[in-house]
């Protein structure tokens, strides 16, 4: 008389729909409209969303920006790796770059400011993954994104790289770190 | 038009199924290549999961990343779409009794995907194409890596035109009356879905390979991630709207089920057909160059139309097992139709396990992980490895090796060996795939990154450590994940003793037991009044119900974890 695997009755498209399903099919409805509602509206009233600022770039137009940022705030030689770490002034554009297997500079921000933070990848792409935090961004060669980040926690904060890129034996992928330290 | 004789077909005694042979035998090749596969696949997921549990780290890095790529090449499409072209034909020549239409070409199909398997698999394990699945650009791959996913996919668009064009031939030849039955809708709804998954990887394939020859100088890497994930993802879609087409197979195999409503669950197909390809922008979020307002319409699929669809399937399927099972009159108390289900037929309980895997762990994370911003803090992360073998590991593939079970039978004509391994098989496979998703996801959201070969960043200066608990989350996940192998082999032996050593079931002989239809039932009994409250299904909707609330303070959970984090904007 009726399964899955049969046609179904001549008239299936005038059977009444039992209770079971109409109240299901309100209650799913409803949410998936708060859902679509909420998500929009966390743009409005919600601290942490994704930027839709993003430029067209080189990699060389790119470096050029990355190494006057460096060249101008430089403050101190990191310890462990001898590289440059580098305080741009809050409210400044900050610029950070991935590459084959590496985050450069090292930066050193304040809790509680804000700071346009420009990503962009010299090679292929690669993912910021900043950590303990877990804000994680694709990267790429020839985008320039810009978010405007607020630390709200002082410490040592790593960047692991967040997209497969490459490399072999010890250095590589799982290699690729970076370094945020935020200050009071 | 070739004339077909009465010995083209044999009859099923049991569902009455007319079999055309030509067909039966296409879906034998199509689903032993598929179980080879899966074999093979998981051999290189084992590696993979050795890897990353941080007490073992079996593989140097090359090799991991070389063995991962295989593993998600080999699991993720090939596996999953030859068992998809067994199930298509199965759909359009067996449920409807029809021959099958142009057997030289899917013959075509068969041997096309065979070699662009094939290819691929030699391209990985040359070791210079160990660029994840995904082979992002500008990472490059050697050309017949790309070429053998290529000739892969064109072999998969013949099946699916092979599946359309015996649907004309039913229709023409009058093999049934009526509108199409369910499952065959939902193959319907899996085709237009695969074809358009299979042109949008054609789309983004063929220049790639191109351009691996050094014919095209540059392929932009957001440009192939919007198109590629319109293939990567949909491909995926239609392993949902085939493992559903098959839940609503067995409700009726084994009860007697028939669909609550038609036109409720043929109506979630159709909002399927037109919303479910929008999710490709799941993997787009936290990409940089795309518009929020792009990225809400897209993940959201509208108005979660898609998600819409899915809590639908998810409603009605177990709804019309409670609604059979009462009407054959198990019509007391709330649960009494699914205490008494046959927890020992592992067609049933795979699929019951598939259905709720499915529902709580590969749905209520997707739901949640692809809204826009709380993809920021799982992006990339361990979350999805878990999310998606919650998805296609839980739900797919453990349909998938349910309906293996009643295939064995009619289609192979053999019976079960080994039935006591069978019976356990969902069990442990499942108890594996849960606890291995759970696991990688709670590991994701402490950070630990998908697709890296040491999370400890051994002699780096820049180290940095994860949370003892996130690498204690990733040995025992991984422990799970060895236990999902085992549940799988269990099931590639049942089936390879099976279908060659296995007892020969003759033709005309019963292969499985007669299951009456419960409408048929409920008729001779007078059980035509079911259920409580004024629902026939009164047990699905309080289930549905703790879905429904999971889902909701889960939601909520990750909204108060990222507003925690630093702000963004």
């Amino acid at each position: 008389m009726g399964t899955a695997y049969t046609p179904p009755e001549a008239d299936w498209w005038r059977a009444p729909i039992e209770r079971t399903e109409i109240w299901w099919i309100v209650l799913a409805f409803a949410w998936c409209v708060f859902m679509f509602v909420w998500m929009i509206g966390w743009h409005f009233v919600g601290p942490q969303n994704m930027s839709n600022e993003t430029y067209r770039t080189t990699v060389e137009a790119y470096a050029a920006k990355v190494d006057a940022m460096t060249a101008k705030y430089a403050i101190r030689k990191d310890e462990a790796t001898g590289e440059d770490v580098v305080a741009p002034p809050p409210g400044s554009d900050v610029y950070l770059a991935a590459m084959q297997w590496q985050f450069r500079p090292i930066l050193e921000l304040k809790k509680g400011e804000k700071y346009r933070l420009h990503i962009s990848s010299y090679d292929v792409g690669h993912g910021f993954s900043l950590q303990p935090e877990n804000i994680n961004f694709q990267v790429y060669p020839g985008y320039e994104q810009v978010t405007t980040v607020t630390p709200n926690k002082t410490g040592i904060f790593a960047i692991a790289c967040g997209e497969y890129c490459g490399g072999s034996g010890a250095i590589g992928h799982h290699s690729m770190l970076g370094r945020i330290y935020v200050k009071e | 038009m070739t004339s077909t004789s009465i010995s083209d077909f044999r009859v099923d005694p049991v569902s009455g199924l007319k079999i055309h042979r030509t067909a039966n035998t296409l879906v034998k090749w199509n689903a032993f290549a598929a179980v080879v596969f899966l074999l093979v696949g998981g051999l290189f997921g084992l590696g993979v999961a050795l890897t990353r549990m941080p007490s073992v780290q079996l593989l140097s890095p090359d090799l991991f990343y070389m063995a991962l790529t295989a593993h998600g090449l080999v699991n993720l499409a090939v596996w999953i779409i030859f068992f998809e072209m067994a199930v298509l034909y199965f759909l359009a020549s067996h449920v409807l009794g029809s021959r099958i239409a142009t057997p030289r070409w899917a013959w075509a199909q068969f041997w096309l995907m065979l070699v662009g398997a094939a290819m691929v698999a030699v391209a990985v394990l040359q070791g210079n194409s160990s660029v994840m699945m995904t082979s992002y650009p500008p990472l490059q791959a050697a050309p017949h890596f790309y070429l053998g996913l290529i000739v892969f996919a064109v072999g998969a668009l013949i099946g699916c035109f092979v599946f359309l064009g015996t649907l004309v031939v039913a229709k023409r030849e009058n093999t049934y009356q009526g509108s199409l039955p369910l499952v065959v809708f939902g193959g319907v709804t899996a085709t237009v879905i695969a074809v358009f998954t299979l042109v949008s990887g054609a789309m983004i394939l063929i220049p790639t390979f191109l351009w691996s020859v050094g014919l095209i100088s540059y392929i932009d890497p957001m440009m192939y991630r919007v198109i590629w994930w319109a293939f990567g993802h949909s491909s995926q879609q239609i392993n949902v709207v085939a493992h559903i087409s098959i839940w609503y197979l067995i409700a009726s195999l084994v009860f007697g089920a028939k669909p609550m409503s038609e036109k409720v669950s043929r109506g979630a197909f159709l909002l399927y057909i037109l919303f479910l390809q929008l999710g490709s922008a799941h993997h787009l979020l936290s990409d940089p160059g795309l518009t929020s307002a792009w990225k809400i319409f897209n993940t959201s699929y509208a108005i979660y139309l898609a998600v819409l669809a899915s809590m639908i399937h998810g409603l009605t399927v177990p709804g019309s097992i409670e609604v059979a099972q009462r009407r054959k009159g198990m019509n007391t108390g709330l649960f009494t139709w699914l205490r008494k289900a046959p927890w020992g037929n592992p067609i049933f309980s795979g699929m019951f396990l598939s259905l709720v895997g499915f529902g709580f762990i590969g749905g209520v994370t997707g739901v949640v992980m692809s809204v826009e911003q709380i993809n920021m803090v799982i992006h990339n992360t361990m979350y999805l490895p878990g999310h998606f073998h919650g998805t296609l590991v839980a739900g797919t593939t453990m349909a998938f090796m349910a309906v293996t079970y009643w295939l064995i039978p009619v289609v192979f004509q053999r019976k079960i060996a080994l039935p006591g391994v069978a019976k356990l098989q969902p069990y442990i496979f499942s108890l594996g795939a849960w606890v291995f998703s759970i696991a990688m996801m709670g590991a994701g959201t402490l950070g630990v990154q998908r697709r890296h070969a040491d999370i400890t960043f051994a002699g780096q200066p820049l180290a940095y450590e994860y949370p003892e608990i996130a690498k204690g989350l990733m040995d025992m996940g991984e422990i799970f994940g060895i236990i999902m192998s085992v549940g799988a082999i269990m099931f590639i032996v049942v089936v390879l003793a099976s279908i060659f050593t296995g007892e020969r079931i003759e033709e005309g002989s019963a292969p499985w037991p007669k299951v009456e239809d419960a409408d048929v039932v409920a008729a001779r009994t007078g059980n035509k009044h079911v259920g409580m409250w004024g629902m026939e299904a009164p047990g699905t909707f309080i289930l549905a119900m703790i879905l429904f609330a999971t889902i909701v303070l889960y939601y909520f959970v990750n909204f108060k974890y990222l507003s925690t984090i630093w702000g963004l904007s």
